[in-house]
């Protein structure tokens, strides 16, 4: 592994090194290196490209790591991972992807997961995309994630594109079944003329499901956003949809959260705000000492956290 | 020193322009001054052109002899000037740590964080991780205001009316910060206040009223012709009750 390798890999992952407990390292559309542990196995698909993590039922306080890497230009890589996580366990999935492109032709990552989140079992799953590289070619990521909670599982989902991301569209799809809750906190940051689309949709099928989709997003330059998120309240359930986005330059942002209420006791909630940054936040900000640059850059972290 | 030389300000309404204040020439020095009068007389507009915040429409600004007129609400900042605002700004995902850390412009320990917030009566260690935002009450976030002026621990403190908000219990909690502060301070203490016990624990008493600085001097001269002023309003009330 080089040193740009491993410099994605701590961006991505937090990784010095090797990590922790269960790993499977891809790199340039292949396998880099994978351990498994007594509860957690990772197997090579057989039919696609992709692998296979199988979490026993009753693991607890185990991670996975899965971060892919890729620093050729001009590299497709199409990836189907499935997650089979047992009753009852309680894991942390740390998946991520990192671009280093410095060619001129297009590289791109198009992960495929599949979540299968067993009964009882709760997983905490962190995403995390950044692009680098002052090639011309394009850095491109299109995730789709689909998630199945079975009943009384819970499943925390933290995304972040924080960095150098020219295009992306991320796809997310879940049910629900009864007592079972679904939480996403999705953070984007684009500048340049970056566009990224994000289309939730969620399906409270379960009596006592919850669901609160929430994103917050910071559109710079000449970017453009696009948000979708719709929730279906199918049975007696909770759920809350909101993005939260900063306008800054010329840049654009459409949020459509939406809902359909097919039960009588489904409770359902949207919420989206679009402005710049407000001006008595500078000055407030500014009275402390900062200049108006570095007041913005602290608002935006903060947003961003 | 502050000094004000001349300063008016103009705002645009209806019927075009209205005189904020006018003509206004006043000296702060060292020490701690009570600005106070009616509501709508510009006490908060005199306080945000001290900032920087608005630009005066003419006049001067002097602190320790440099004009600072033209300088920008950072670069006042960096000179040595604070202002607790009267309406605290509310921010997603700034932390009351994050804005104690600024205020300070230095990397500080949790403790002093939280230091400067039990000096306002805050249980620090529930709030230092909190976001300032709207998950704070009106009187949490206007103390945590003020810890952070007393963070910056700056020549020149301007504080816009620092009781609104504040039930009566925390109130006397802040009369002693504000007297910790004028014994500790060799700098300048600027409260803006229709409360008498500040006006009380003041060295200096203003009064600002329809745009001009109607009295100013030691607060035994000042005070007791107001309290006198407002005995007056009091009895002139209650005979035109009793004349009804």
């Amino acid at each position: 592994m080089n040193d740009t390798e491993r410099q994605l890999l701590k961006i991505i992952a937090d990784m010095n090194g090797v990590p922790k407990g269960a790993y499977n390292i891809r790199a340039n559309g292949a396998l880099a290196s994978r351990a498994t542990t007594e509860n957690i196995d990772i197997r090579t698909k057989t039919d696609k490209p992709g692998i296979d993590i199988i979490i026993k039922a009753g693991t607890t306080g185990e991670s996975v790591h899965i971060p892919v890497i890729i620093d050729k230009t001009g590299l497709n890589d199409l990836v189907y991972n499935d997650f089979y996580i047992g009753d009852n366990a309680d894991v942390t999935i740390m998946a991520g992807c990192g671009i280093h492109n410095c060619g001129d032709r297009k590289s791109s990552h198009d992960g495929i997961h599949t979540f299968y989140v067993g009964k009882n079992a709760r997983v905490r799953y962190i995403e995390r995309h950044y692009g680098e590289g002052d090639g011309k070619g394009g850095r491109i990521m299109n995730p789709t994630t689909v998630v199945n909670i079975a009943e009384g599982g819970y499943m925390e989902m933290e995304t972040a594109q924080i960095k150098g991301i020219d295009s992306t569209y991320r796809k997310t799809r879940a049910t629900v079944s009864d007592e079972g809750t679904l939480i996403i906190h999705e953070k984007i940051m684009t500048h340049g003329e970056q566009t990224a689309d994000t289309d939730f949709s969620v399906d409270l099928n379960g009596v006592n499901s919850k669901a609160n989709v929430v994103s917050r997003s910071v559109a710079k330059d000449k970017s453009h956003q696009n948000f979708l998120s719709n929730i279906n309240g199918n049975n007696a359930c909770n759920g809350h949809t909101e993005c939260d986005a900063i306008i800054m330059d010329g840049a654009t942002v459409n949020a459509s959260p939406t809902l359909g209420a097919n039960h009588i006791d489904a409770a359902l909630i949207h919420e989206a705000a679009i402005g710049k940054i407000a001006g008595d936040q500078l000055i407030k900000l500014m009275t402390l000492g900062l200049t108006e640059q570095q007041a913005e850059e602290e608002i935006i972290n903060g947003f961003l956290k | 020193m502050l000094e004000l030389k001349n300063i008016s300000f103009l705002a645009p309404d209806e019927q075009g322009k209205k005189e904020i204040l006018n003509d206004i020439s006043i000296k702060f020095e060292r020490g701690f001054i009570a600005i106070t009068g009616p509501n709508g007389g510009g006490k908060s507009t005199l306080a945000r052109i001290i900032a920087g915040i608005q630009k005066p429409t003419c006049g001067k600004i002097l602190l320790d002899g440099e004009d600072i007129t033209g300088l920008s609400v950072t670069d006042r900042a960096k000179k040595g000037i604070s202002f607790a605002f009267q309406q605290p700004v509310r921010f997603k995902g700034i932390t009351v740590n994050d804005i104690i850390r600024l205020a300070a412009g230095r990397d500080i320990t949790i403790s002093e964080a939280c230091d400067y917030l039990s000096l306002v009566g805050l249980c620090a260690r529930d709030y230092i991780n909190r976001e300032v935002n709207d998950s704070l009450s009106g009187g949490e976030l206007k103390r945590i205001e003020i810890a952070s002026v007393l963070a910056r621990d700056t020549a020149v403190s301007i504080f816009d009316e620092p009781e609104a908000g504040i039930d009566l219990w925390s109130f006397s909690n802040l009369i002693n910060v504000f007297e910790k502060m004028r014994d500790k301070s060799g700098g300048t203490i600027i409260i803006i206040s229709h409360q008498e016990r500040i006006l009380n624990i003041a060295d200096k008493v203003a009064v600002i009223s329809d745009g001009k600085l109607t009295e100013y001097g030691e607060k035994s001269a000042v005070l007791p012709k107001l309290l006198d002023a407002s005995y007056h309003a009091c009895k002139v009330l209650k005979s035109s009750i009793k004349e009804a």
